[in-house]
């Protein structure tokens, strides 16, 4: 297990290396400096800004001082808002972007969940239909327009929740809703249908053969093997419920990551674009590498480590 | 000798798309205590769907008992509430399935699986449920029980992990056992060991078997009466002895000269020519008339009522009416 995980850990760092190579390019291949916008300042301050971010440097040497910090996790301070350090933004941010992602993540699961078990048992009945139809709506819907709509009918006309902002737990129902509902329909259609599979198998009459309620059988017999998809797909999810919180947070007008994020790319604040993805592409990574774990502890044949299954 | 089993007029319907198929058409039979009955036929004969309704497994819709009483130990099994019929499902009634490989729970342990009906049906300590658990190991021959306990089904061969199918069906001792095709799935020295196997349980325990099968080898090993079906309707029925050496209908002669024999030289199997009729529409008259090689025109129209050749003995073919005696000796046609 040791040995695989040292294993995993080597080609995390690996893929964050080529994350952040493709990011400098990239930010440095859009026209355009973090210093455009100040007009009013003579040349030779101009030169100073660029001297004193190392911006007149050659890339390659803007590089590896990137790298630099990236291993000593100093991301300098942000160009924009020179108060404050990448380190800063991203303390303050992430607490409440995380908390944003991981109610949506538990809103999504347990509710996608439990819809798709209770469809698959009444396969082809009213609740089946009425689930499965809030489903594919789920998946066709953008989550932005539906952060819209919510706002437009719950904030807007009925007035019974607030439309923007992140102080009180009425403030996070909208967003968590229009957050978890795409994701919350992916894992209903499948739990649903691979249920549905689970349900057939040999081993699911034979626990009934034993006299087991009905209740053991579900959430005891099938559940765990019907998991098994769901569980591979929530590594996509969590991307998708994660750049999701980029836009919702800009909806919604909430101090997360996300928003530095967006705005740190429109102002060409190379530090906080650089600390920001850095960030986001380990959580996403380490994320992933925890949903690799999980599946091994959900199905015993599944051995992470080549020793363990000699 | 008590009956424990006793099926009367047993019907069974299945609706589809196409139509109604009516899998059971009256199938009537009976079991005593400690006997072991096998129910012989080709695939889609009914004789699944048979042992399934007994332990009320039948996947319902689409399908239904639409006929017909199972009485088990003088009681109706076919109108028992579901919470009802839980309690005699693997506490009287217990089931063995075909497949080794799918009938175990891929993320469950053995140990989980095997004490999970204890658990269920008896108030009892995890403690206690582990020492009968290891015992019932001992008894279907597992070698070393306690550390096999904490496995899962993959570590486990397929005769072992048969062996683990038995024992899960026997660890709340039940009285009547369904052996659906229990050998089907395994190579044939695992099929001789599980065989020994049934036999050493029945002595120990007691308990009755139905034993569904189309291997008339097994059959020939462990049965003491054998039931025939064809297309859902038991043809006939006697003691091994009766089927094996005086077989009366000719769907049972056709099937006993079909299994190859070593003692004949032969170049080619003798199979039985046609295929089983369309159970959408069953016919009126015999089913096997299509295919039999003795039919006349009142097979067709009318199905025979069963004769009786001996105490044990039932056979319901046109060729045992008087008025057709002079067709009457038909046995060992292959010769």
């Amino acid at each position: 297990m040791l040995g695989y995980i040292l294993k995993r850990f080597v080609i995390m760092v690996v893929t964050i290396l080529i994350i952040v190579t493709l990011t400098f390019i990239l930010m440095h291949a859009i026209p355009g400096s973090p210093f455009n916008e100040e007009r009013g300042t003579s040349e030779a301050v101009q030169a100073n800004l660029q001297a004193h971010y190392h911006l007149d440097e050659p890339l390659y040497v803007q590089y590896l001082l990137y790298l630099k910090s990236i291993v000593t996790f100093d991301f300098g301070p942000s160009i924009k808002q020179p108060t404050s350090t990448v380190n800063d933004l991203l303390g303050r941010g992430f607490p409440i972007s995380l908390e944003l992602g991981l109610v949506s993540v538990i809103v999504a699961v347990i509710s996608g969940i439990l819809l798709g078990i209770i469809a698959a048992l009444r396969h082809n009945g009213l609740i089946d239909y009425f689930a499965m139809t809030i489903a594919v709506l789920g998946i066709s819907i953008p989550n932005f327009i539906l952060a819209t709509q919510l706002i437009q009918t719950f904030a807007v006309q009925l007035k019974i929740l607030p439309a923007a902002t992140w102080s009180s737990p009425q403030h996070m129902v909208l967003p968590v809703l229009a957050l978890a509902t795409g994701p919350m329909a992916i894992i209903a259609r499948l739990t649903r249908s691979s249920m549905l599979e689970v349900l057939t198998q040999d081993y699911i009459k034979m626990a009934r053969a034993k006299g087991l309620s009905p209740y053991k059988i579900v959430f005891k017999h099938a559940l765990k093997n019907a998991l098994m998809p769901v569980v591979t797909i929530l590594g996509t999810l969590l991307a998708g419920i994660l750049t999701g919180t980029f836009v919702l947070e800009k909806i919604f007008a909430i101090p997360g990551m996300g928003k530095y994020f967006v705005e740190s790319i429109n102002n060409r604040d190379y530090p906080v674009i650089m600390g920001t993805t850095v960030f986001y592409s380990a959580f996403l990574i380490i994320m992933l590498f925890l949903v690799d774990i999980a599946y091994g502890l959900l199905d015993p044949r599944i051995k992470l480590h080549k020793k363990e299954a000699e | 000798m008590e009956k424990i089993l006793e099926v009367k007029d047993l019907e069974v319907t299945f609706k589809t798309y196409g139509g109604e198929v009516k899998a059971v058409r009256g199938v009537d039979f009976h079991l005593m205590k400690g006997e072991t009955l096998a129910i012989v036929g080709e695939s889609g004969c009914g004789k699944s769907v048979t042992s399934n309704s007994i332990m009320r497994l039948i996947p319902s819709p689409p399908g239904k008992i639409a006929n017909g009483s199972i009485v088990y130990k003088g009681r109706d099994i076919t109108n028992l509430s579901d919470k009802e019929m839980r309690k005699i499902r693997g506490v009287d009634i217990s089931m063995i399935f075909q497949d080794p490989m799918t009938a175990l729970n891929p993320t469950l342990t053995i140990g989980d699986q095997l004490t999970e009906g204890l658990k269920q049906h008896q108030n009892i300590t995890s403690g206690e449920a582990k020492k009968q658990a290891l015992e019932m190991m001992k008894l279907v021959g597992i070698p070393n029980p306690d550390e096999r306990l904490k496995q899962y089904p993959h570590q486990f061969s397929g005769g072992m992990r048969q062996r683990m199918v038995i024992a899960m069906a026997l660890i709340c001792d039940p009285d009547l056992l369904i052996a659906d095709e229990p050998t089907t799935a395994l190579d044939v020295t695992i099929q001789a060991q599980i065989l020994d196997l049934f036999g050493k349980i029945q002595e120990r325990t007691g308990v009755s078997i139905i034993l569904i099968t189309h291997d008339l080898g097994v059959v020939a090993k462990i049965a003491d009466r054998i039931a025939v079906m064809y297309a859902g309707k038991i043809i006939e029925v006697g003691s091994k002895r009766e089927i094996f050496y005086d077989p009366k209908h000719p769907y049972t002669q056709g099937l006993l000269n079909s299994v190859p024999r070593l003692d004949i030289e032969e170049d080619n199997l003798i199979p039985i020519d046609g295929t089983p009729p369309d159970l959408f529409s069953p016919p009126q008259g015999c089913p096997f008339t299509a295919r039999c090689p003795f039919a006349m025109e009142v097979c067709d129209k009318v199905y025979p009522a069963p004769s009786k050749l001996s105490s044990t003995h039932k056979v319901g073919c046109w060729l045992q009416d008087e008025r057709a005696k002079h067709v009457s000796n038909i046995a060992g046609a292959r010769q």
